[in-house]
């Protein structure tokens, strides 16, 4: 059924692409610095580069100027928020809202604030911005994405940009030449693993004229990966081990110290 | 040095753990107990997540009780039998509190959990502790005997049945108040990431009449096997026990231990209980004020499964 779907939304985009090709004016050639980050113990972050060009042909009205908004999303996951609440003297959990399938990780860069880019309707429909951004939310039996001052996807953003996981900076996309642009994507030591998509989205006079993805993975490797991913799959061979090693410097310092 | 850890997720400098594994195994030398709960509030406000703290110092307290086991061992200060007993209602009560653990971590309120826990627990430990070391450093400024309180009247639990012989340790006394006292200790242990010492060494004294030559030994094998297995179920049931972090709280604990009972002998046991009592009491009123107080975010995020 869902193999259908797609395959039936793959022919259509095909065939709308075919039939807009001819009208389209710009093409998008972009690229990332690193397309394989590797998470190792001392990891402390660091900052991918995205470049790329504007390419122009003759259908191409002269003199436009383009605006350009880069939007990379992490691997999706289950999030529950929670609120506290004073009762009974302290403070505990009481109502929470679960997020469903939102992006670990999350940065939209601009050249320049979403206002002067586009009108309301289209940010929204383009989800420029965080606010714009859906994040589906689970609200009893409902699924729906709220306002974006809503006090539980509100606080839920300003967590993750605490963390450095969410971020929108509308000015870190800098054209070096009216055609070619590039941006920075800063990675925090946090990150989450796993396959981040960029989709990189081409304005011009308030339209959207042209898009184009790339994609990178973070990968953890080494100790800390084997380490991570023993303790997920082998439980009991895992606890042994840390068992056998508790143990192991418990003797060790017995001998070491030992007065007698 | 930064080192990133891999079950708890954040990168820590290695330096302060050690220097907190160190610290603590000071304390825990210092006044013969496991000193987990002085090490996982310590991992819970360095910003580890009380789940990975609570399950990774199982393994810290299994490697520091088993280096102080081996020592009583070779003292013969140790009651085999006593120990069994014990244990057999301490693995019951540690499968339990993993089981605990579990269920509330999904509910949502391990944390709150783990602090009220704390405070209950710690105040009131902290407080007897405090008041029993006040009252006998006054008796003995007074001049009076300074009694290790040991009555010899016999108390409800000298009349249950299925009473034992426990050789070592002298004592003739049903298996069921040592059975039921195992399955707190190793109940608690699971769900706060402690050993229970300092809890299960009064209890033996005052509740089934251990003499002092034994109850630190014994107590210290129950730690270690809860501990041990607190570790494997956490390890098999939460996935998370953190190994890095584990290993790095245990070498320092180790050695800060050794300092800690040299620094132990020559402190009088009256201002040590003090002490004890004075630090116990700290934490719990730490955790008390956390509760309290407005936190500072009222949100929290968790993520609760991986889509697509």
């Amino acid at each position: 059924m869902t193999l259908r779907l797609i395959l039936m939304l793959g022919w259509l985009a095909l065939g709308l692409a075919l039939a807009a090709s001819p009208a389209r004016a710009e093409r998008l050639i972009v690229s990332v610095s690193n397309h394989r980050v590797t998470v190792t113990p001392n990891y402390s972050g660091e900052e991918l580069v995205l470049f790329g060009s504007v390419e122009k042909d003759a259908n191409t009205p002269a003199n436009r100027t383009y605006d350009l908004v880069v939007t990379v999303a992490g691997p999706r996951a289950d999030m529950v928020t929670r609120r506290k609440e004073r009762r009974f003297g302290i403070w505990i959990n009481t109502d929470s809202r679960q997020f469903l399938g939102v992006p670990t990780y999350l940065a939209l860069f601009s050249n320049r604030p979403f206002d002067a880019i586009a009108s309301p309707e289209v940010q929204r429909r383009q989800q420029l911005g965080l606010n714009n951004v859906l994040l589906t939310q689970r609200v009893g039996p409902d699924y729906a994405d709220v306002v974006p001052d809503d006090a539980f996807r509100s606080a839920f953003v300003r967590l993750r940009k605490q963390h450095g996981l969410y971020r929108e900076e509308t000015s870190a996309v800098t054209f070096l030449t009216p055609t070619l642009f590039r941006t920075g994507i800063p990675l925090p030591a946090e990150v989450p693993i796993g396959l981040y998509n960029v989709e990189i989205k081409l304005f011009a006079d308030g339209a959207l004229v042209a898009k184009t993805d790339t994609a990178f993975e973070i990968v953890k490797v080494g100790f800390e990966q084997f380490v991570a991913t023993t303790a997920q799959q082998h439980g009991f061979v895992y606890g042994l081990i840390t068992a056998f090693m508790a143990l192991m410097t418990g003797w060790m310092a017995s001998i070491v110290f030992r007065k007698d | 040095m930064q080192l990133y850890l891999p079950i708890a997720d954040i990168p820590v400098n290695v330096f302060l753990i050690l220097a907190m594994g160190a610290a603590v195994g000071f304390v825990s030398g210092m006044f013969g107990i496991g000193g987990g709960f002085l090490m996982t509030p310590l991992l819970i406000f360095v910003g580890i997540a009380p789940a990975v703290a609570v399950a990774s110092v199982a393994s810290h307290i299994a490697a520091s009780s088993f280096s102080g086991a081996i020592s009583y061992w070779r003292r013969r200060a140790i009651d085999p039998l006593l120990a069994l007993v014990l244990l057999t209602g301490g693995t019951l009560g540690t499968a339990l509190g993993v089981w605990t653990f579990t269920l509330l971590r999904s509910l949502g309120q391990l944390d709150l959990m783990i602090a009220t826990s704390y405070v209950i627990l710690l105040t009131t430990v902290g407080a007897l502790m405090f008041w029993e070391g006040l009252r006998a450093l006054l008796r003995a400024r007074r001049g009076g005997p300074v009694t290790t309180r040991r009555p010899g009247s016999h108390v409800w639990i000298h009349g249950l049945p299925l009473k034992m012989r426990f050789k070592r340790s002298k004592i003739y006394l049903s298996v069921i108040p040592v059975v039921v006292i195992g399955l707190i200790i190793g109940f608690i242990g699971a769900v706060m990431g402690i050993g229970g010492g300092f809890i299960l060494v009064p209890l033996l004294i005052y509740v089934l009449r251990v003499p002092t030559s034994t109850v630190i030994g014994t107590s210290m094998v129950l730690t270690l096997v809860t501990m041990v297995f607190a570790t494997m179920l956490h390890a098999v049931t939460n996935h998370l026990v953190d190994a890095v972090l584990a290993l790095i709280l245990m070498v320092g604990g180790v050695t800060g231990a050794q300092f800690g009972a040299r620094a132990g002998q020559k402190i009088r046991g009256e201002h040590l209980r003090l002490l004890l009592g004075l630090l116990v009491l700290a934490v719990g009123v730490r955790f008390a004020v956390e509760l309290v107080i407005r936190p500072e975010d009222l949100f929290t995020i968790r993520e609760t499964g991986v889509t697509g």
